[in-house]
């Protein structure tokens, strides 16, 4: 489903180089569930956004659903991005500004659905992610759980094949994380959909199907 | 999708009320003054009580001689002997009204002071210029070849003068110790219509100067009416023609006179000099004067408008990463500062109707009453595409191309 070849990432200043990544090679099946550990600063994040085409490597190939993505325009790359992955965060990133329903809907706008679709299928994400009596509330009217499930039904509303979590219990308590972790398993489970999650905690990780572990930029395990 | 738009463009309107303010202020404020300027131009330049047939007239205001060698330069009004001699004589001048400069004369009446612009006219100024008589008639030609001591004058002047007297014809009115019997009473004009206002019109055969001295300059201006708005171009070539055979005065090598159309009469005033009308330096000078005008608001609102949608980082992170190409983000803030300016624009058009009953409660000018009409609608309209498009397109261009990874950092 993705595949990663040889790549690597260099941060540049004025002064100083700074390699984040180095010549990872990886390949990730259709329907798994992986997860990326490693101490702070080693790559992990840098490497779940060069698979989700909000960075570019420095170097190499990522091929995802066997498409060469290197040579994509913006327009083109934000099409992909639309409808084939769905990204959650460490820290939610909802719209504080838009109601739970609005900020589920997002992924939809920027395809050719109409209003009622639309929300037909945000009900629906909702729905899965146990939310669905909060449709008209604003995110700082939630707790740390109910807002990460938000942002799981706004990743899984557009039918993504792929989901890349960046720390998705990063931020709630054991029991809070574990409905999270529930959710993303029975999602990878029912739907086939493929995860890449970035973690800290090594329980979350062995719930997975692989463990990637990385040191320095570079892949130890 | 621009449903969406628009809830997010009221949600951050309310997020940061003092900002908000300031953009909507600068807005509307700068726009007010602009529908204000544009009624007021719009009253000077559009056909105006008296002067309503400007399409079919043309308007002869200046003398100017010059001695190129010297670079001396001599400009004034027109004498009467100018128009009663060479312009006369013009086969396409249907008829034309002469009148002179207003002059002030001071009247007493109960003691008090009340001053009195008055200006001399030949008859036909009447037929030319459609002046609403409220009372009485204008004074024919044959009142003129007796030098008839008669007046016309102002609504304004009748109630000054006479104060609430119902009835004024036949009484006099007196300026500079002459007495005049009063024969009409006209609808008062407005000052931007300016060189047809006054507050009493004389023959000008009552005149104490010369009127018949053989000089091209003198206190007088004339509109020329054409028959027909087609012969208008012809009326002005024939008066160039008439011009070449006009004597240069002694001293000078050039005589210049010009029979304008209305806006070309104004510019010449202004900015005229010689065979230059002016035009073409007003307009630059004014589009330029807008311009600056509209530009420093605009780059307040262009820094604002920054600050604002780098605030709002994690958003643009988060559309980007599903799905949002640069385009289309920059399309949605063009449409929220759209909606800003629009709102803007009502306050605007609110602050000017205000403005503009004020300015007519209070007559700044004697007798202008300024109107909102579509023509300062519609150019209001423009100034405010003009400042949503402007404001909205670098900011947005700046946020579209900020690095997704940072964007989503940046919270």
């Amino acid at each position: 489903m993705i595949r990663l070849q040889n790549i690597k990432k260099v941060y540049r200043t004025d002064t100083v180089e700074t390699l984040a990544i180095n010549g990872i090679n990886l390949d990730i099946a259709k329907g798994e569930f992986l997860s990326i550990m490693g101490p702070s600063g080693c790559g992990k994040s840098t490497l779940l956004n060069i698979m989700g085409l909000l960075d570019e490597p420095s170097k190499g190939n990522i091929q995802i659903d066997s498409q060469d993505i290197s040579s994509y325009s913006d327009q083109k790359l934000a099409k992909f991005r639309n409808e084939k992955l769905g990204f959650i965060f460490q820290s939610y990133h909802l719209i504080n500004d838009l109601q739970v329903l609005d900020n589920v809907e997002l992924p939809l706008l920027y395809r050719n659905s109409s209003a009622k679709e639309r929300k037909r299928l945000a009900t629906e994400a909702l729905e899965k992610v146990g939310l669905s009596n909060r449709l008209k509330h604003f995110p700082t009217q939630l707790s740390g759980g109910q807002r990460q499930r938000v942002a799981i039904a706004r990743a899984i509303v557009g039918n993504p094949q792929i989901i890349l979590a960046d720390e998705p219990t990063g931020n709630l308590d054991s029991a809070m994380g574990n409905e999270i972790m529930d959710i993303l398993i029975n999602l990878n489970k029912n739907e086939g959909t493929t995860i890449v999650m970035v973690t800290h905690d090594e329980n979350m990780a062995h719930k997975t199907h692989r463990l990637v572990r990385l040191f320095d930029g570079s892949q130890v395990q | 999708m621009l449903k969406n738009y628009f809830k997010i463009a009221i949600a951050v309107l309310k997020r940061r009320k003092f900002f908000t303010f300031v953009s909507l202020f600068g807005i509307s404020f700068t726009l007010t003054i602009l529908m204000v300027t544009t009624a007021f131009m719009d009253k000077v330049l559009s056909p105006d009580y008296p002067d309503l047939k400007r399409e079919r007239s043309l308007y002869v205001s200046s003398m100017e001689y010059k001695n190129t060698k010297e670079g001396w330069m001599n400009r004034s009004d027109v004498s009467y002997y100018f128009f009663s001699h060479y312009v006369s004589t013009l086969k396409n001048v249907d008829k034309m009204a002469i009148s002179s400069n207003p002059k002030a004369s001071n009247a007493y009446v109960n003691n008090k002071k009340i001053v009195i612009a008055y200006k001399y006219t030949n008859a036909d100024y009447w037929n030319v210029l459609e002046y609403r008589f409220l009372a009485g008639k204008p004074f024919s030609q044959k009142e003129i070849d007796n030098a008839d001591k008669v007046a016309v004058i102002s609504e304004e002047t009748r109630k000054a003068y006479f104060g609430d007297a119902s009835n004024v014809i036949g009484r006099y009115i007196s300026a500079d110790n002459v007495n005049y019997r009063v024969i009409g009473v006209v609808a008062n004009v407005s000052k931007t219509v300016n060189s047809l206002s006054g507050d009493m019109y004389l023959p000008y055969t009552v005149s104490t100067s010369d009127y018949n001295k053989p000089d091209l300059m003198g206190p007088y201006n004339a509109v020329l009416l054409a028959k027909s708005k087609a012969d208008v171009p012809k009326m002005q070539k024939e008066f160039q023609q008439m011009m070449r055979r006009v004597p240069i005065p002694k001293d000078f090598d050039r005589v210049y006179s010009n029979a304008d159309p209305f806006f070309s009469s104004m510019t010449r005033r202004i900015a005229g000099d010689g065979a230059n009308n002016g035009k073409t330096r007003v307009v630059t000078i004014m589009s330029i004067f807008v311009l600056l005008f509209l530009l420093l608001p605009t780059i307040n609102l262009v820094n604002i408008n920054v600050t604002r949608i780098m605030e709002r980082s994690s958003e643009i992170g988060v559309r980007k990463a599903f799905g949002a190409s640069s385009k289309t983000l920059v399309y949605q803030f063009i449409v929220e500062n759209m909606i800003l300016t629009f709102l803007g624009g009502i306050i605007g058009i609110i602050l000017s109707l205000l403005a503009i009953y004020l300015i007519n409660g209070a007559n700044v000018i004697s007798n202008m009453r300024l109107s909102m009409n579509l023509t300062v609608l519609f150019y209001s309209f423009i100034a405010c595409v003009f400042f949503g498009l402007i404001s909205g397109v670098y900011p947005a261009w700046r946020m579209s191309k900020l690095n997704v990874v940072k964007a989503l950092k940046a919270q």
